[in-house]
């Protein structure tokens, strides 16, 4: 039963609480929130609902968290990088290189701690998991597997209706908020004559002595077949591997779920002349056949068609009968299939709509940006079986993305349902270059799940002030307003991290010359991962800017946009190369000057003209001014931004004579260039 | 006669000044002609123009002759009007009208006469007169024969400027001539106005004036002729001088110092210099090449041969050519050029390179939008790599954080080492660490929010820097002061208040400063709460107030049984609050009856005030707060006592309520001096009394400086100022802050690229590396170099200060140059 089970978890039990249960027996347990799966995304939820004190529950079929990690991938090696070295203290920044761990407050649960291996072995992934939910108090009722899920309408509810969960002892259990973050878990089948003999990669054994002299197909050029392949490589034969496309590397695609450097050793193989090799073919057109000696032909089907039903490989014409240098010619000992995982629709019921006209057919069901399903309002994907949001684009279908998404979805429904505004940090316009330097260099979730979370900036009336969001989903960009509470109504920045438009894709030379970009002024042609500021003088929230949203633009058109020049070490800090024109771009967005003043030059600029600029108005008028020191003070006349105006003592020079002096005041400090340049600079805005 | 280029500058500016001072010596004299004779001087050149009357065509005639004073006058020759009366006849009168002329004598002696329609403009009559005078220094010819006749005979003697021009009187004309004036004993003029003539020698664009320089001075050989350079600029008087002073330069030079330091003629001229990068080895052919070269660029740029062996500085190894451009400043450029023809065009394109840019320089006036205008950015940038003592201050992290702000009383920098502010702030921080050395029982820490970035989130600190102070047990305390070491100094010092003051006498120690002796250096006023014991939330209030005001201001309390002494002795009712003005030794009392924490809080801050401070950096703002007018007094040094008397007797009689009476001291603030020459030009003597309207308007009006400073003269120019009848001296500007450079616009970048794409496919970067394979095989064989089309040869070429930081900022994946940059 599904509340006894839960209530030692709570402790001991008041005396309210036991009043409360008694009603509890004939009427359904209702819940704000209920997930399901306690794998990496459903912990991950649990742990922001906990934290925030919502009402909820997890369901999971096994008896403990990250059941899919006891048995896959099967050959241990998780392919996630547990970098437990960056050189860097900054906690946050060191996520950026930690694809294993959970969010959470306490430094102890993070995976470094857990495991010592570059690529982790999946068991210590699950006794992570283990801990973060034990830890953290988590309320899982294991072994509780729910068997269907339907919708029951009620006026009353948050969505205008329940979901109501059945498990596998009839007990029923109400929600308000349903959370699926049940992976995917169905092994993909592809449909084809003799499909039938091959083993999946499920069950396959990963005895490389089972394979020891044979010829080996494998089906798949995923991680799970290179995986696969690899692991028996040194006993076999030879390994064939068929697929419909060609292979994608991911250090090509800068997509983690394309085949990884660490499982390719049959790509070396194959291009080493060692026999093992790389076929493309559509499976649905082949067919597989079983001779009297029990090994394996591969033939078109159309073979098969002409043959009329007769399936003894020895009876019918195969493709080298006619065609003797066919490269399948050779019978195969085994044949696996490594065709990847889909998501278990079974048990939801047909109301919830949740796989209705679905882009990806059966592998994903069908989710808005914001992760809630298109069908049903209230439901919500998380975790792997999200990755539709952007697959092969971000990182959103791996822990160390989803663990974002998570929490965005999060703080969505905190908005929605308990009026918590999206959380912002207010902060004066001065601090505005160096909030962005700040999350540009050490934000994990824009850098882990870049084009898809993004930080928003919106601005504040005359922009004296500015609130910070952090990890928007930025296709819901439109609707910024209504999901987080917060006003956009004088314009916003949108802080994304992006790849060259041309520089990702299975076919793209990664290594070009010349590919690394070092001018400022070439900022927008870099390549590798960098911070891109997009301005919009006005929140896109019409069809207009959708429309005209540029084709592979992950925004709709901003009123200015500016790239930050890609840097090796990822360090965006230079004050002269990043900072300096992030600074310019700012200013020219808000036609504002940004710049920093000490003391003396607010002193000069408060007695001498009528308005101050931001610095001075926000520091020095409030008696917060910035005090240069001498050293200092000696190199601001040397760099000649400010006038020595010193007669004696710091310089020996006769004053009289400085009096005289005409020269403009500090004009290299004067505010901007006159009206006329400012107008023509606000049109090509 | 003007024997250099600055010479001859100095004399057009002083002709220039005399114009501004001397305006009569240039007009066009009047005279009678038997005055005129009498003024002629032996040897000396003088212009007349004898004429009748005035009539509206003389009078053209006139005005252009009146304009050719100052230039004539320049060379010696004097002008005049020369009005034939009846009584006086010359022959030199006309009898007509329409016959008038005008005759150039030497002394008395006439030369030319001229009809008044050949001298049609000043360049005309500048002309005529300077090419009647050189008659024997430039040698007028129609043929071919005539200019090999003078060629000849020159050859192994002098060299020959030879000039065509279209017509005689033209200013092409006038500027050979007056270059023939100066140089006409060095160099052999000759001049022609024949079509044909210039067409003979092979010259193109006969339309133009020519002027070409024969080197014949070089020839021995009378088989020989003499080379030839063509002044390709347009002629004007400088220019022909700019050529004349580079043919006088030596064609080739011999250098073995830094091409950076390196200057000769053609520098100040304006040309750029060319250094032809020799080697011991090859040093006879490098010379060969370098003479050709400098023929061949002989006008345009200096040419030089650089011995490489004997060189300090490092050239790069594969450079054979620097180019070093004439403005100063720029860096010399390091080139490879495998041919004469490539270095001519490098000259020639960068030449045309200069011009443009210089027109774009005078339309912009821009600078550079990738230099830093930040004055703390690139302050604490230049400071980057002074060592401070920051071993002063206790380094925090996560891991000590907790540990050291329980276990101490400590203060907490946070900041982040990237950030410039806070880099700056840190080096005043360090400054109190040092100031404070084993004095103080605070713990001075700080933590680098860029490395420990929970922490500082955790302790809520969202901007850089902050200034923290964390005691046991209570709330930590936001510093909120200037950024500067004395302000944070005097906060550590003054934080430990508000204190309770147990006993009268420890009040009237307190009172009078005795207490807290140390503390008046950064306090000059004491506040004493005085309660009787039973009220509670009067206490309360400005406990509440001291705290806020903690770090600023010393706060004590004294509420014991006995408190009715001091508020008789004070003259205070209870609950009140006494202010002991430590400079001026004066206690006032102000009551505090149902005065709520916030108002005491301003009562105190109001009382911080003085009457008539001295203004400085730091304490501006809270006098600019007030929003009254400012009443500054200029002062180098101290402010004069009857000054300051003759203000305060004003404030005393209440003239004053409306505006903020201060004085500056130029020598404690010495930007005051930046402060007046925004309003005064020129700047009369200090002491300076001004009147700023700040807040309203920005007029700023000055006590008359002629007028002494006491009360009398102070009252009645503030009530002609009340009723408007003096006028500003200036208004303050009141532009806006706006963005003091633009930004790149990527925008626009990305959308030229993508209405590019649409007719070229190949990216660009892969068509870069194309050339640059091209290049490699050309540099492989070199015999097919020159059969290659120009435009496929690569010349390899960086400028030097580039180079480092392209490769610096390249060392990016182990690449040379960013994608579109590879010139």
């Amino acid at each position: 039963m599904g509340l006894s089970a839960a209530a030692p978890l709570w402790g001991p039990p008041g005396l309210l609480l036991a009043i409360a249960l008694h009603p509890a027996l004939s009427v359904p347990p209702r819940r704000d929130y209920c997930v399901l799966g306690a794998g990496p995304a459903g912990l991950q939820m649990a742990y922001f609902l906990q934290r925030a004190g919502r009402d909820y529950a997890v369901f999971e079929r096994a008896p403990r968290p990250g059941s899919f990690f006891t048995r896959y991938p099967r050959h241990r090696k998780l392919i996630s990088i547990n970098k437990r070295y960056t050189g860097k203290a900054n906690a946050e920044f060191n996520l950026r290189h930690d694809w294993n761990s959970l969010l959470s407050h306490d430094p102890r649960l993070l995976f470094r701690h857990y495991s010592r291996a570059y690529f982790p072995d999946a068991r210590d992934m699950v006794r992570y998991l283990g801990d973060f939910a034990d830890t953290l108090g988590l309320r899982v009722q294991y072994n509780t597997t729910i068997a269907h899920v339907t919708l029951d309408k009620d006026r009353q509810a948050w969505n205008g209706h329940y979901f109501i969960l059945t498990d596998q002892k009839g007990q029923v259990h109400q929600c308000s908020v349903l959370f699926v973050a049940t992976g995917l878990s169905v092994p993909n089948q592809v449909d084809f004559p003799g499909s039938e003999y091959a083993e999946g990669y499920e069950s396959v054994s990963v005895d490389p002595e089972d394979f020891v002299g044979q010829n080996v197909l494998i089906l798949g050029r995923g991680n799970s077949a290179f995986e696969t392949a690899e692991n028996i490589l040194g006993v076999t034969n030879f390994i064939h591997m068929l697929s419909r496309s060609r292979v994608r590397l991911s250090w090509a695609t800068h997509y983690v779920g394309d085949l990884r450097a660490i499982n390719n050793g049959l790509l070396d193989t194959y291009q080493l002349k060692s026999l093992d090799g790389l076929l493309e073919s559509d499976l649905t057109d082949l067919a597989i056949l079983k001779d009297s000696k029990g090994k394996f032909h591969v033939t078109p089907k159309f073979f098969l068609e002409e043959a009329n039903t007769n399936q003894s490989a020895d009876s019918i014409t195969l493709p080298q009968d006619d065609n003797d240098n066919f490269a399948m010619r050779v019978p195969y000992d085994r044949v696996i299939r490594c065709l990847g995982w889909n998501f278990d629709f079974s048990i939801f019921n047909k109301s919830l709509r949740l796989n209705s006209g679905n882009a990806f057919g059966k592998k994903y069901p069908l989710i808005r940006a914001s992760y809630e399903s298109k069908g049903s309002r209230g439901l919500f994907i998380l975790g792997t079986a999200s990755h539709s949001v952007d697959y092969r684009k971000s990182a959103g279908g791996f822990i160390h993305g989803f663990r974002y998404t998570v929490r965005a979805v999060h703080r969505l429904l905190e908005h929605r349902h308990h009026s918590v505004t999206w959380p912002a940090t207010e902060l004066p316009i001065t601090q505005l270059t160096s909030s962005i330097v700040r999350r540009v260099n050490e934000a994990s979730g824009l850098y882990q799940m870049f084009g898809v979370l993004a930080d928003v900036i919106l601005l504040k009336e005359n922009s004296t002030a500015f609130e910070y969001l952090e990890e928007f989903p930025i296709q819901m960009l439109a609707q910024l307003e209504t999901l987080t509470g917060r006003k956009a109504k004088h314009g916003l920045f949108v802080i994304n991290m992006e790849y060259g438009r041309n520089f990702s894709g299975p076919d793209k030379d990664v290594f070009f010359d010349d590919r690394s970009v070092g001018h400022t002024e070439d900022a927008w042609q870099s390549n590798f991962l960098h911070p891109v500021i997009y301005y919009y003088r006005y929140l896109p929230t019409g069809e207009q800017e959708v429309r005209f949203r540029p084709a592979h633009w992950p925004l709709p058109r901003p009123t200015a946009i500016h790239h930050i020049v890609e840097d090796f070490l990822t360090d965006w800090t230079a004050p002269i190369g990043h900072i300096l024109p992030l600074r310019r771009f700012l200013e020219n967005c808000l036609d504002t000057d940004l710049r920093s003043f000490y003391a003396e030059s607010c002193f000069l600029f408060a007695l001498t003209r009528q308005k101050l600029p931001p610095f001075c108005q926000q520091g020095y008028l409030r008696m917060q001014g910035l005090v240069s020191t001498e050293s200092l003070w000696q190199h601001r006349v040397e760099s000649r931004l400010l006038r020595d105006y010193a007669p004696t003592g710091r310089r020996l020079e006769d004053s009289s004579q400085q009096l005289g002096d005409q020269e403009p005041l500090g004009s290299p400090l004067a505010p901007g260039p006159l009206a006329q340049s400012v107008d023509s600079n606000k049109e090509e805005l | 006669m003007f024997s250099g280029f600055n010479v001859f500058r100095v004399g057009i500016s002083f002709v220039i000044m005399c114009i501004f001072y001397m305006p009569t010596v240039n007009s066009l004299p009047e005279l009678s002609p038997q005055k005129y004779f009498s003024t002629l001087q032996p040897g000396k050149a003088s212009l007349a123009y004898f004429c009748q009357a005035d009539s509206p065509r003389t009078s053209v005639f006139l005005e252009e002759l009146n304009e050719a004073v100052r230039p004539l006058q320049d060379y010696g020759i004097s002008v005049a009007k020369v009005n034939c009366v009846k009584e006086e006849i010359s022959r030199y009168c006309g009898k007509e009208k329409d016959l008038m002329k005008a005759y150039l004598f030497k002394g008395n002696i006439l030369l030319r006469e001229f009809p008044t329609d050949t001298l049609f403009d000043v360049n005309a009559i500048v002309a005529h007169v300077l090419f009647a005078l050189l008659f024997s220094e430039v040698k007028y010819i129609t043929n071919l024969e005539d200019l090999q006749n003078i060629e000849n005979a020159l050859k192994g003697k002098a060299n020959i400027i030879f000039s065509y021009v279209r017509a005689i009187g033209i200013p092409e004309h006038r500027a050979v001539m007056e270059a023939a004036f100066v140089y006409g004993t060095t160099y052999q003029f000759v001049l022609t106005t024949e079509i044909a003539l210039l067409e003979s020698i092979g010259s193109e664009d006969v339309e133009y004036a020519h002027l070409y320089f024969f080197h014949c001075k070089l020839v021995l050989d009378l088989t020989q002729q003499c080379r030839r350079t063509l002044m390709e600029q347009p002629l004007t008087t400088l220019n022909i001088h700019l050529f004349i002073k580079t043919m006088k330069a030596p064609l080739l030079t011999e250098v073995a110092e830094d091409p950076q330091q390196v200057s000769t003629v053609h520098l100040q001229l304006g040309l750029p210099l060319v250094f032809i990068v020799s080697q011991q080895a090859t040093y006879e052919a490098d010379r060969r090449t370098a003479e050709w070269v400098a023929w061949r660029l002989l006008g345009k740029a200096g040419v030089l041969l650089l011995l490489r062996d004997s060189l300090e500085v490092n050239i790069p190894q594969d450079a054979n050519v620097v180019f070093k451009r004439a403005e100063e400043g720029v860096p010399v450029e390091f080139l490879v050029l495998h041919d004469v023809d490539l270095i001519i065009s490098h000259v020639e394109n960068n030449m045309h390179i200069e011009e443009i840019q210089e027109d774009e320089d005078n339309d912009m006036e821009g600078p550079d939008i990738d230099v830093q205008d930040d004055e703390v950015a690139e302050t604490v940038f230049r400071d980057r790599k002074r060592k401070l003592p920051l071993e002063l201050t206790v380094e925090l992290t996560e891991e000590t954080f907790n540990a050291t702000v329980m276990a101490s009383d400590s203060i907490v920098l946070f900041y982040a080492g990237w950030q410039a502010v806070s880099m700056a702030f840190l080096q005043s921080y360090i400054d109190v660490a040092v100031k404070l050395k084993g004095t103080s029982t605070m713990l001075l820490t700080r933590i680098n929010c860029a490395d420990w970035s929970d922490v500082c989130t955790k302790q809520n600190v969202t901007e850089f820097p902050i200034i923290k102070m964390y005691k046991k047990g209570e709330n930590p305390v936001s510093y909120a002061g200037m950024l500067g070491t004395e302000d944070l100094l005097k906060f550590i010092q003054l934080i430990s208040y508000p204190v309770n003051i147990t006993s009268i006498q420890e009040a009237e120690e307190y009172l009078s400063g005795e207490l807290y002796k140390d503390l008046i250096l950064y306090s000059s006023v004491s506040v004493l709460g005085l309660f009787s014991p039973t009220m509670k939330t009067a206490k309360e209030d400005f406990s509440e107030a001291g705290n806020y005001l903690k770090g600023y201001v010393i706060t004590g309390i004294y509420s014991e049984e006995d408190v009715l002494l001091l508020s008789t002795k004070y003259a205070a009712s209870l609950p009140a609050l006494l202010l002991a003005r430590h400079t001026e030794g004066k206690i006032e009392s102000i009551p505090l009856a149902s005065t709520h924490a916030q108002d005491i809080v301003q009562i105190i801050t109001d009382a911080l005030l003085e009457m008539f401070p001295e203004i400085t950096v730091e304490n501006l703002p809270s006098y600019f707060r007030l929003q009254k007018p400012l009443l500054i007094l200029f002062s180098d040094g101290t402010v004069n006592p009857q000054y300051k008397k003759a203000i305060l007797t004003l404030v005393k009689q209440k003239y004053l309520d409306s505006f903020t009476p201060c004085w500056l001291n130029l020598k404690n603030t010495p930007v005051g001096r930046g402060i007046l020459r925004a309003y005064f030009d020129p700047l009369p003597p200090l002491p300076l009394l001004v009147l700023v309207n700040l807040h309203s308007g920005g007029q700023v009006f000055a006590f008359p400086s002629d007028q002494a400073i006491i009360e009398e003269n102070l009252v009645l120019w503030l009530k002609k100022l009340e009723a408007g009848l003096e006028n500003h001296i200036t208004i303050l500007p009141a532009q806006e802050w706006k963005p003091p450079l633009p930004a790149y616009d990527f925008l626009s970048m990305i959308d030229a690229a993508t209405s590019q794409r649409g007719t070229r496919k190949v990216p660009k970067c892969m068509k870069e590396t194309d050339v640059q394979e091209n290049d490699k095989e050309q540099h492989e064989d070199k015999s097919a170099v020159r059969k290659e089309p120009i435009e496929t040869l690569r010349i390899k070429h960086w400028n030097r200060s580039n180079w480092f930081k392209e490769a610096e900022k390249s060392f990016r994946r182990d690449k040379e140059l960013g994608c579109s940059k590879v010139n």
